[in-house]
Order: C-alpha cells, then structure tokens, then sequence
C-alpha cells in the first residue's frame, strides 16, 4: 500500500499523482450529492415545521457540538500541515502532525459518543425511546431522525478517514514519504477536510435551532 | 537524496484555522440572537458555506489558476440547486401540505 | 526456425489462465469480460421472471402465480433488469473493454478501483440473489412509500441493501471513465477527435455520478423508516410520500439515461462503420449527448403527475420533458442522414443498429405522449407506459448492446462468430420484440393497468399476442448465448481490423495485448475517416482498409 510504483498507464509520477487528486475530488461530488439529498429532505421538514423542528433543536447540546467541530477544524489544520512537512521532508513532523490528525479524530468520536449517550439520557431516541417535551408533536422525531442519520453517516465517514490516516502514520514512520512522493497524503488530505466540511453544514442543521425568542 | 525545499509558509494556514474558529464563535452567538426564523437559515447557512469555501481554498488548496478541479468541486453543490429548486416549486405551489 | 502452424501472439486472454489471475485482474479487458459473466447471469434471471410474467398473463384466471407472488416477481424483474443488467450492460462491459483502446491508453486511471468495482456489484449481487432466494417483495422496482416501509410483505431492506452496495459499484465506474477520459487520452487525442462511443461512456458517467448518490439516500432513508417506523414518509406521523418520490425519480429519471445513452454511443459507432460514413453532424451528436445528461435531470416530475404535485410543477416538468426530446430527435436524424445514400452492409450489427433506430424513435414519440399532462391522466400506470420504456430499454438499449456485443466480439475475443446465425437472431428479436410490445400499447390504451395479475377478459387477445412475441423474443435472446460460445472454440480467428473500422481499437491485435498497444499512439486524423467516394479508410500510416479486412 501506498508505494508509489508508477503504473504503466502514466507517463510520469507528477501525472500519476495529480490525476489521483481529481479523482477524489470526482468522490467528493458525489458525496456532496449523497449528504445534500439529506439536507435537502431536513429543510423541507423545517420549512413545513418550524415551531416543531425549533422545539427539538432547542434540545441539542450546542456546547459539544461546538467542541466538536473546534476538534475537526483544528484536525484540518495537522492534516494540510503534515502535508507541507512531506513536502519540505521533514519527516519526524509529518508522523506527529498525522498521527495529531488521527487522535483528534478520535476525540471526536468520543466526543460524538458522549453527547449520544446524553441524547438518550434526554430520551430523544425517535420511536425506541422518545419522551415529547411541553408543545411537541410527532414533527420532533423527524429532526431527531435527522439528526440521528446524519451524525451517524459522518461518523462513519470520519472512522473511514481516521483508519486511512492511521495507515498513513505507520508508512510515514517507514519513510513511505518524501518531497517526490506525497500523493496519498494530498488525496486523502482532500478527503479529510471534506469530512470536516460536511460538519460545518450539520452544525449549521442541528445546533443553532431553537436558542434565540422569536 | 531528497530535494529540500524551503517549507511553504505556515502563516496562511493558522489564519485560515483561526478564522475558522471565529466564523464557529460566531455560529454559536447568531444562535442566540432573535434574528426571526427567515434569516436565522439564511446566516447559519451562510457561515457554514464561508467555512466551506475557506476549507476548500486553503486547505484543499483550490486556488491559483481555474481548473477541472474546481469544475468537480463545484459540481455537486450546483447540481443540488436542481434538487433544491426543482422539488420547492412542487412544495411551494402545492396546498396539501404539511399535512399536520 | 519458426515453427509451421502460426504462432498465437501473446493476448491479454492468453497470457495467463489461473483463476486467479482473473480475479485478481488489474486489467481493465479482463474486468470487462467478468462483468460481461455477472451481468449475462442476470439477465436470464431477469428474463425469467419475465416468461413467469408473460405465462401468468396468458389468461385473465390465470393461476400460474398467486397475486402475492405475482407482484414479487415483477418486483423481482424490474429490480433485477434495471440494476443488475441494464445500467451496467454497456458502460461496465463495453466500456470497460473499449475506453481505453479508443483513448489509446494503456488501462483506466485506476485499475484497482475497476476491479472493486466488480467486487462490489459481485457482492451487490450475491445480496440480490439472497434477497430472491428468500422471497424477494412486493413494491415494485419504484419502493413507493409509505408501503414499503409500512404495509409491505416482503424482504424490503435486503432489496434496499443490494441496490445500495450496486449503487458504489456504478459509482466507482464512472469515477474512473470520467478521469480517465479527462487525463490519459494519447497524445492528439483531443476531445472532438474522440470516438462518439467515448463521449457517450462519459455522458454517462456524469449522470451516475450526480444521481446515483441521491439514490443512495433514499433507499438509506427507506431501510431506516422500515427498521425503525419514524415518521420520514409516513403521512401519519407528519411525512411526505412525495418527497420520497422526488428523491427516487431525481435519480431514476436520469437512470434511464444512463441506460439510454451508452446505446446511442454505440450506435452511432455501429452506422458509421457499415454505412462507410462519418457520423453525420458529429459535433452536434456530442452536444445532443451531453444535452439529454443535462436536461434528463430536470424531467423527473413527469413520473409523478398523478399523485399529487402541484399543477404549477406538472407544467414546468411536462415542458422540459418535451424538451429533453429534441436532442434524442436530433441524433436520431443525424443517424438516418448518415443512412442515407450509404453504402450499407446489412450484417448483424448494422441489424441491430437499424433496429434500434426504430424502436428507440417510437419509444422516444410515446415519451411525448405521456408527457402530454391530460394524456397521462389517463395511460399513467398503464401498460402503455410499460410499453414506453421497453420500447427504448429493450429495443433500444438491448438491441444495441447486442449489437455492440457482435461488432467488438472478433476485438474482445480473437473469433469471428457466424454471421448468418447472428443475421437470423438480429431479425428474430426484432419480430419478437414488436409482437411483445406493440400489443401493450394498445391494452394501455383501453386501460389495462400495470402491476395486475389479471385484466378484463375482453383485453385476452392482446395479452396473448404479447406473451406469443415474448417467447420469440426468448429464442432470439437465447441463439446468441449458443452460437457467439460456439464461435469461441470453432470460430475463424479474426485480424485486427475484421470491418475496416476507424477508431483506436481496430489498430490493434485481435484480442489486444495486456498493455493495448505496443508503441503509445499519435493521433492527427479526425474520427470516422471513411472515403465519402468508396467507403475505405486510410490509416494515417497509410494502411488501406476496404469493406473488411482478411
């Protein structure tokens, strides 16, 4: 993995690995178009109910919210940094900032697993485990769906880049990387960041509901 | 040996982060402001498409001359405007709904 | 010295016969060739369900299949024909093998992508098997809500789970076409001298790419809205059924382009070789493809003018569906202006190009027909809807698959199949196909609905008509299986370019090597170099080719 072998269908590795770059941004547009759909499906609910969706935004927990989304800018800082260490060869900081990548990662994972052990602790599990709060109807469980759904699929996106990082972290400590060959870091650099750009949508969904008076 | 070039700057790239966090401060106060439920998407949104936009610009280091990158990252957003648009003109002529 | 008999140049199929060295393949011909296996396999899964149909419908008391099974088994068909054959018969086969001959690069941008790709509709297609063999359900290939998450009998979420894992598996397809024919065309290969098959493949890709994600979600949100009774469609807990509508069309419509458009390309490529003339209007046919890509995703309302849409919306989609028309009709006058005064040879792939002129043309007029709002009131789940679109997935998209199956078969596998037989088939799907379908427009027309186990016994005769047509129709799709295997062990072998052909993929040997091409091309020649006087072609290093080659 991640050799850098020049394939027989490339002229030369700097077109090798830029084309590996548009490739993943090709990945990204679909992906743009995968979490787009349910963002679309949430604002046709809160456009339809927008006292019912304030009510269950009201409910969140903006503060880890927050701290996680603090976690995964910061995240997109080592990444891009470790990218520039590869290109300037400075080896020992490129497994430090990948492997900060991957940590803060990690804690927001945890993070994430924290605030869903509070949102049960809420009972704001739709239908298994939903107790509705003064002036709630049934339009609550759908932001709660939402919400649910769509932290979930980001999470799986995320754990998918923690692990891709951490491969990366164990071929960087075997030197798999220098000025000439940064690839995999750039491509899934790109992937990383836009995993944390998707948080900034989601936060933008979920958090900020229901805090303000009318 | 391997060529040793100079670092790019770091300097970009910590304003970038700090703005970043700003722009999440800023999320986070606009929450609690009573801007009226017609702006409150609309400034929410917005910063979140300001952070995007510094993301994909600085960090996924979309810059520089226009590009078929830029074509695919810009793609799936316009592309969603069909979604988006296409589908409010149903629900915005249509009368049965929401049907609560 | 060299030895007697001739010698067997090295191939991509010669030059290693493991097992595992096919799946472990990093080549893209020979990932073309397992698809071709996985995609065949359903198709006789599809066509089955299809006799099942056809058999059941023979009689109004017919009780060759209970209702309940009945509506599992064109689930089953519609799922299975849709998915599993159609949107990757041309692209993952076809394409596959051809896109990067006709570049003239070497292999695809990312040949282990392509490779899981197979993988992932392999798996995509052991979930459907599953989901078959224990029992399949009942909602139709369209998983309308709130029935399939709420009343439907049957395994939802498996049918939910196999498309999805199917959808990854066109994505990552397209993924690789797109950069592929933006970053490894040989040198001089530039966009407008590319062949239309190629501008087709990527036509294609876009649309799966933008669509097929939507897709994604939907059926996500439906296995969560079945596992966990929320509320996303449900009207009584305050959902839309409709917005799962407008999510699966603005996928679905837009798959009928991706079914649609790889044909044309392969069409395109088929009339100008046996009429020995350029494409008629070459540039307008590649906007015209990247028009319907365009345009197919602003239609999709045209599925749902009657359950429920505002009249405002039924107007603007009914308008763009008439519009996304014309660029279909541009092409196919392109395509009879190419015809016309031509030297055509009718051999088998010209059969079944010439077929898909006309029934994709029919099918393409009664897609206005249903776009007319108050006709549509009345035939909207009729069968001639049903009619519609087999007209253009089947006499369109299935003729010209078939046809591009025996044009490239001397490419692909070094043997020539036999020609009469092959003329034979071509004729006999194109008499089965017509009594098939022409009767359904017919029973749509006075009012047969789609989706019944039964009908109005005064409707018998047209339904056994359409049964009779598709047991021809079953015979004309099963000669090719028997005599293109034959031609594989008994068929002459054929030269690099069996039809004095333009294009990339005729320079090359007769299966081409691994590596497609000794010595990278250098491309000057705009495509479809044929002598308007005599109909050769002359390389640009000077090799003549008439009307074939030895």
């Amino acid at each position: 993995m991640f050799s850098g072998r020049l394939q027989e269908q490339y002229t030369d590795s700097a077109q090798q690995a830029e084309t590996a770059q548009l490739g993943m941004w090709v990945f990204i547009a679909t992906e743009v178009m995968f979490f787009g759909a349910l963002i679309f499906s949430y604002m046709i609910y809160r456009v339809a109910y927008p006292e019912q969706f304030r009510l269950a935004g009201h409910e969140t927990f903006i503060l880890l919210g927050s701290v996680n989304q603090a976690l995964l800018i910061t995240s997109s800082l080592t990444m891009v940094l470790a990218v520039r260490a590869a290109k300037a060869d400075q080896q020992r900081a490129l497994v430090l900032l990948l492997a900060a990548t991957a940590a803060l990662g990690l804690t927001f994972l945890g993070v994430k697993g924290y605030e869903y052990a509070q949102d049960v602790a809420a009972h704001s599990v739709p239908v298994a485990d939903y107790i509705f709060k003064p002036g709630e109807h049934r339009p609550t469980e759908i932001f709660w769906c939402f919400y649910f759904i769509a932290t979930g699929l980001h999470a799986i996106h995320l754990s998918i880049g923690i692990i891709l990082v951490l491969m990366l972290t164990v071929r960087a400590a075997q030197g798999a990387f220098s000025p000439e060959y940064d690839a995999p870091l750039e491509v899934i650099g790109l992937y990383w960041s836009f995993v944390d750009t998707v948080w900034f949508f989601l936060f933008a969904c979920i958090y900020p509901l229901g805090r303000a008076g009318p | 040996m391997s060529a040793r070039r100079p670092p790019e700057p770091i300097g970009p790239y910590v304003i970038g982060w700090a703005v970043l966090l700003l722009l999440l401060g800023l999320s986070v106060l606009a929450a609690y402001q009573p801007i009226g439920p017609v702006f409150q998407p609309i400034v929410h949104f917005g910063i979140a498409a300001t952070q995007a936009a510094i993301v994909f610009i600085l960090f996924m280091k979309l810059r520089g001359r226009p590009s078929l990158k830029w074509v695919f990252a810009a793609a799936g957003f316009f592309w969603l405007i069909f979604l988006f648009g296409l589908a409010t003109v149903d629900y915005a002529t249509r009368s049965g709904f929401p049907l609560q | 010295m060299s030895a007697v008999t001739a010698e067997v140049p090295l191939s991509y199929l010669s030059e290693a016969h493991t097992l595992s060295s096919w799946l472990f393949t990093r080549d893209h011909k020979r990932i073309a060739i397992l698809f071709f296996i996985s995609i065949t396999f359903f198709f006789f899964i599809g066509g089955f369900a299809a006799a099942l149909i056809r058999l059941q419908l023979l009689n109004p008391a017919g009780t060759l299949l209970q209702p309940e099974v009945y509506n599992r088994v064109f689930t089953m068909h519609g799922i299975v024909m849709v998915w599993f054959f159609l949107i990757p018969s041309i692209p993952a086969t076809l394409g596959n093998f051809l896109l990067p001959l006709q570049i003239g690069a070497r292999d695809l941008a990312f040949p282990r992508l392509n490779l899981f790709s197979w993988y992932l509709f392999t798996f995509s297609g052991l979930w459907a098997i599953y989901f078959i063999f224990i029992g399949g359900d009942d909602t139709g290939w369209t998983f309308y809500e709130p029935y399939s998450s709420n009343f439907a009998n049957g395994h939802v979420i498996a049918a939910a789970v196999a498309v999805f894992i199917n959808g990854f598996s066109t994505i990552a397809t397209a993924l690789n076409f797109v950069v592929s024919t933006h970053r490894l065309r040989a040198p001089g290969m530039t966009w407008f001298r590319l062949p239309l098959f190629v501008w087709a493949i990527y036509a294609t890709s876009i649309v799966m790419l933008l669509a097929t994600p939507v897709l994604a979600m939907t059926l996500a949100l439906v296995a969560i809205e079945r596992l966990w009774g929320v509320g996303i469609f449900n009207p009584a807990l305050g959902g839309d059924p409709l917005l799962f509508q407008h999510m699966f069309w603005f996928y679905s419509h837009p798959a009928v382009y991706i079914m649609v458009l790889p044909a044309m390309g392969v069409v395109s490529e088929l009339v100008s070789c046996f009429a020995r003339r350029p494409v008629f209007g070459y540039k307008g046919m590649c906007y015209a493809l990247i028009s319907i890509a365009i345009i197919g995703f602003f239609v999709w309302g045209h599925h749902m003018f009657t359950a429920g849409i505002s009249l405002t919306s039924a107007v603007f989609f009914s308008l763009m569906s008439f519009i996304v028309a014309v660029p279909s009709a541009i092409k196919v006058f392109n395509w009879t202006a190419t015809l016309h005064n031509a030297r055509i040879s009718f051999d088998a792939p010209m059969l079944y190009a010439l077929g898909f002129v006309g029934l994709f043309t029919i099918g393409g007029l009664t897609g206005l027909v249903l776009a007319t709002l108050s006709a549509d009131i009345h035939l909207q789940d009729t069968y001639f809807v049903i009619a519609h679109f087999h007209f253009i997935m089947v006499g369109g998209t299935v003729s010209a698959y078939f046809g591009g199956l025996h044009y490239w078969w001397p490419k692909i596998t070094g043997k020539r199949y036999p020609e009469m037989w092959a003329r034979y088939a071509a004729i006999l799907t194109f008499v089965g196909f017509n009594f098939t379908f022409l009767p359904q427009f017919i029973l749509g027309y006075l009012g047969m609905p789609r989706r019944y186990y039964t009908y109005a016994p005064d409707l018998q005769t047209w339904n056994v008509l359409s049964s009779a047509g598709a047991s021809i129709l079953a015979v004309a799709y099963v000669l090719p299986l028997i005599y293109l295997t034959w031609s594989l062990f008994h068929g002459k072998r054929a030269g690099a370019n069996p039809w004095g052909a333009t294009g990339l993929e005729w320079r090359t040997s007769s299966p081409p090597p691994k590596q497609n091409f000794p010595r990278t091309p250098l491309v000057t020649e705009k495509p479809y170099r044929y002598d308007p006087r005599d109909g050769s072609y002359i390389t640009q290093d000077g090799l003549r080719f008439g009307e074939a080659d030895v």
